[in-house]
């Protein structure tokens, strides 16, 4: 999939600490034909290279997604491949996995053909998740295989889980022959019932018919039982409550082929944030109490947590202005991810990176270890997807300048420190100084 | 007078010194309604809009006899709930009417907070909550004080009497809007409000609300109740997977002869209606002195007018020679 850019200039990333897994250290970056060249301080400026000015910041890997809904094909009127890479490399992202519940799903070859084909020109590489089953309906088994021969390596029903335990197994079995990774959107229908928001203290003034997060601890729960059992992979998509994390805590410890991550506004936002009945702030997993973010936070700090992903997932504004139970749950991230994990984790940047790149790309099988060129580390010969982080810099979140075709930010006027500089994605780049390049 | 609220779209707006003021209003509005031509000019040249997403015969028409006794014009938007996935848009459809010139708009919709929604969209017109999904019905919870207040005497003397009011409120909590209103207004009167209902009938969490206790079993609580508040079963809403059957829950908690045997002579028992008789009252119970369902559908005109009056009438009242 990697194909090294056409006729993209030679840079030079000039004066910033360059952080990847290896470690940290002050170096000077040079790109060309879509690969790094050179690494290391005080390098001379190539003749005629593009210098891209990195003083103060810091020069990572490329954030990986490992939970984008780019809606395109279906549903182009919130957002397009195009619209969605341009606001991934806007906030860093240089590869986005995209989720299969598009219409129609991508639950076949000619789907999975159709957005590799899309994406073709997109400013970030555009990893297809593909769907478990038919039509996302828990039936029966999608061709797997077919879709693992296109480089699908991540299948899930996202936006519902797989709700019958005996089929779980099966797909679980059945991948672990393809080497794929199957990902699970935890949620037990028959607790969730019609719930449009957490079931607790708020759902019960507000009168909004409540999701308890027992609806995603019994999943969870399910589900690293098969993984016992089967041996297979998984990966829990947007944990959101304290059992659902202690849950894979005691799994890791275990030793079972675990994997988790979390989405931030469920490390940044709370349920009271319903208390309007705006459904901006409606999303699911639902925003929960303090207790399960506090939870959500620890379970990142100690590694239980091994990535955090977007959940971007754009409505046009028509859906939005509706009631709040008649309103579709999701809200954009892809612009903001790496500024609320500077601005609201208390961790160091270099555990922050790694589990917005390099982590993220080892489950999503685009790292090196699996032939691909997302997640670092810098070093020459890599393929060149890098981003440039301004970590102390401060910018306010306006819903009508994000590149996204849809406005739904539950951040608007908030306040975030932590900017991308520039994003260079397979040696082009393509964000110069915080401003899309195409 | 107090600045009364732009909208009304919970209990909470009011306060307790905005229910008194409601209470006090509908007091002269009672007595414009025994007159022989219940009509008073004082919201001439306005106009009001029902607009309700969910069927409601009591309701809309007690508000629309309201605004009429109050000379406004009234405009009725009878909207079958499936209009907005006909694709025709909430928000269109109010600041169409918005765009009307209409002062106030009273809407019930299934979905709770859709009246906040609504407030939000708008930027002159007042909203009135008729009811909205299993959130709330202010003007529901201040009809049933009125009513109380008059069975205790009426005026400051009936008001006085909610302090520490022993007030009893059976039945389907989860999904009850009335509840949630009711609840309020009591405790904001300084009641002590007991919930009676299986737990699956609770709302999952009571943490904060204003109550004294919640209870499973009705027999426990008739006894020491002021009043009785019955709500119905919300079948229409799926209540019947949180009880066996109907007959399991008459059984347990219906308000049948020898329940109301067991309490004091002056327990005022309501029910907001509709009243499904033989479920969750007994007919003859329905039928008792102390059952006070129809008083409550009379006051619910003088209440509404009330409100109506003191979000849109220019002057406040001085007593009733000005109405």
């Amino acid at each position: 999939m990697s194909e090294p850019n056409r006729s993209d200039p030679t840079l030079i990333i000039r004066g910033g600490i360059v952080i990847d897994a290896t470690g940290e250290r002050r170096a000077d970056v040079v790109v060309a034909n879509g690969r790094i060249q050179e690494v290391g301080d005080g390098l001379v400026v190539p003749t005629g290279a593009t210098v891209l000015d990195a003083g103060r910041c810091v020069v990572s890997p490329g954030l990986v997604d490992l939970h984008a809904h780019l809606r395109e094909p279906g549903h182009e009127e919130a957002e397009t491949i195009e619209t969605g890479t341009r606001a991934a490399s806007l906030g860093g992202y240089t590869a986005v996995v995209a989720m299969p519940n598009t219409n129609p799903p991508l639950d076949s070859a000619d789907a999975v053909r159709n957005v590799v084909e899309l994406a073709r020109t997109a400013t970030a590489q555009v990893a297809v998740a593909g769907a478990i089953t038919v039509g996302r309906a828990g039936q029966r088994l999608a061709p797997m295989a077919e879709l693992a021969a296109l480089g699908v390596r991540l299948f899930t029903d996202d936006g519902a889980g797989v709700q019958s335990a005996g089929l779980m197994r099966r797909a679980l079995e059945y991948a672990r022959g393809l080497g794929a990774t199957l990902a699970q959107h935890c949620e037990d229908g028959s607790l969730a019932c019609d719930g449009a928001m957490h079931e607790g203290a708020w759902s019960s003034r507000l009168g909004i018919p409540g999701m308890p997060a027992l609806a995603e601890e019994v999943m969870v729960a399910r589900d690293i039982a098969l993984a016992r059992v089967t041996g297979s992979r998984i990966h829990f998509l947007h944990l959101s409550t304290a059992p659902s994390i202690e849950l894979v805590r005691q799994a890791k410890a275990a030793g079972l082929p675990v994997t988790a991550e979390v989405a931030p506004h469920h490390f940044s936002l709370t349920d009271a944030c319903a208390a309007g009945y705006d459904p901006v702030f409606k999303v699911n997993p639902p925003l929960r109490p303090q207790c399960d973010v506090d939870a959500v936070k620890a379970g990142l700090a100690d590694g239980t947590v091994d990535a955090i992903a977007t959940d971007h997932a754009p409505h046009a504004p028509e859906f939005k202005d509706l009631p709040f139970d008649l309103a579709p749950p999701g809200v954009l991230g892809l612009q903001t991810a790496l500024s609320l994990a500077i601005t609201e984790l208390d961790l160091p940047l270099t555990r922050i990176l790694a589990l917005l790149s390099w982590q993220p790309a080892a489950i999503a099988g685009l790292d090196p270890s699996n032939r691909g060129g997302q997640g670092g580390p810098i070093t020459p010969g890599a393929e060149s997807n890098l981003c440039v982080i301004d970590p102390t810099a401060t910018w306010t979140v306006d819903p009508m300048t994000l590149a996204s075709r849809s406005r739904n930010t539950p951040y608007a006027g908030r306040t975030l420190t932590g900017r991308v500089r520039h994003t260079v994605f397979r040696g082009e780049p393509v964000v110069i100084d915080g401003e899309a390049q195409r | 007078m107090n600045q009364f609220p732009h909208h009304l779209l919970s209990i909470d707006d009011l306060g307790p010194d905005g229910i008194g003021e409601v209470l006090r209003v509908a007091d002269s509005f009672v007595e414009v309604g025994h007159r022989a031509n219940p009509k008073v000019p004082a919201l001439r040249g306005r106009t009001v809009a029902t607009l309700f997403f969910e069927d409601s015969t009591r309701t809309r028409v007690s508000f629309e006899t309201a605004a009429k006794r109050l000379s406004a014009d009234v405009l009725s938007f009878a909207v079958g709930s499936s209009s907005v996935k006909k694709g025709e848009s909430l928000r269109d459809t109010v600041e169409t009417i918005e765009a009307m010139g209409i002062d106030a708009i009273i809407i019930r919709h299934p979905s709770s907070g859709a009246p906040t929604r609504v407030a939000g969209w708008v930027t002159n017109l007042s909203v009135i909550n008729a009811g909205d999904g299993w959130h709330e019905h202010p003007t529901q919870a201040l009809l049933d004080l009125y009513t109380v207040r008059q069975a205790l005497g009426g005026g400051d003397e009936g008001m006085d009497r909610f302090k520490s009011l022993q007030v009893v409120i059976v039945g389907d909590i989860r999904h009850s809007r009335v509840a949630r209103s009711q609840v309020a207004a009591y405790a904001a009167l300084g009641a002590e409000v007991t919930l009676v209902a299986p737990p699956t009938l609770l709302p999952p969490s009571i943490d904060g609300w204003p109550i004294a206790a919640v209870s499973h079993d009705i027999d426990n609580e008739l006894p020491s109740a002021d009043v009785v508040s019955l709500l119905r079963l919300q079948s229409e809403r799926g209540s019947g997977e949180f009880v066996p059957s109907l007959r399991e829950y008459t059984t347990r908690f219906g308000l049948n002869g020898r329940r109301a045997a067991m309490l004091k002579p002056e327990t005022l028992i309501l029910h907001p209606g509709p009243m499904v008789r033989g479920v969750e009252i007994a007919s003859e119970v329905a039928d008792l002195p102390a059952a006070h369902i129809t008083g409550q559908v009379s006051n619910g005109v003088a209440v509404r007018m009330a409100v109506l009056f003191l979000m849109l009438g220019q002057s406040p009242v001085q007593g009733s020679s000005n109405v």
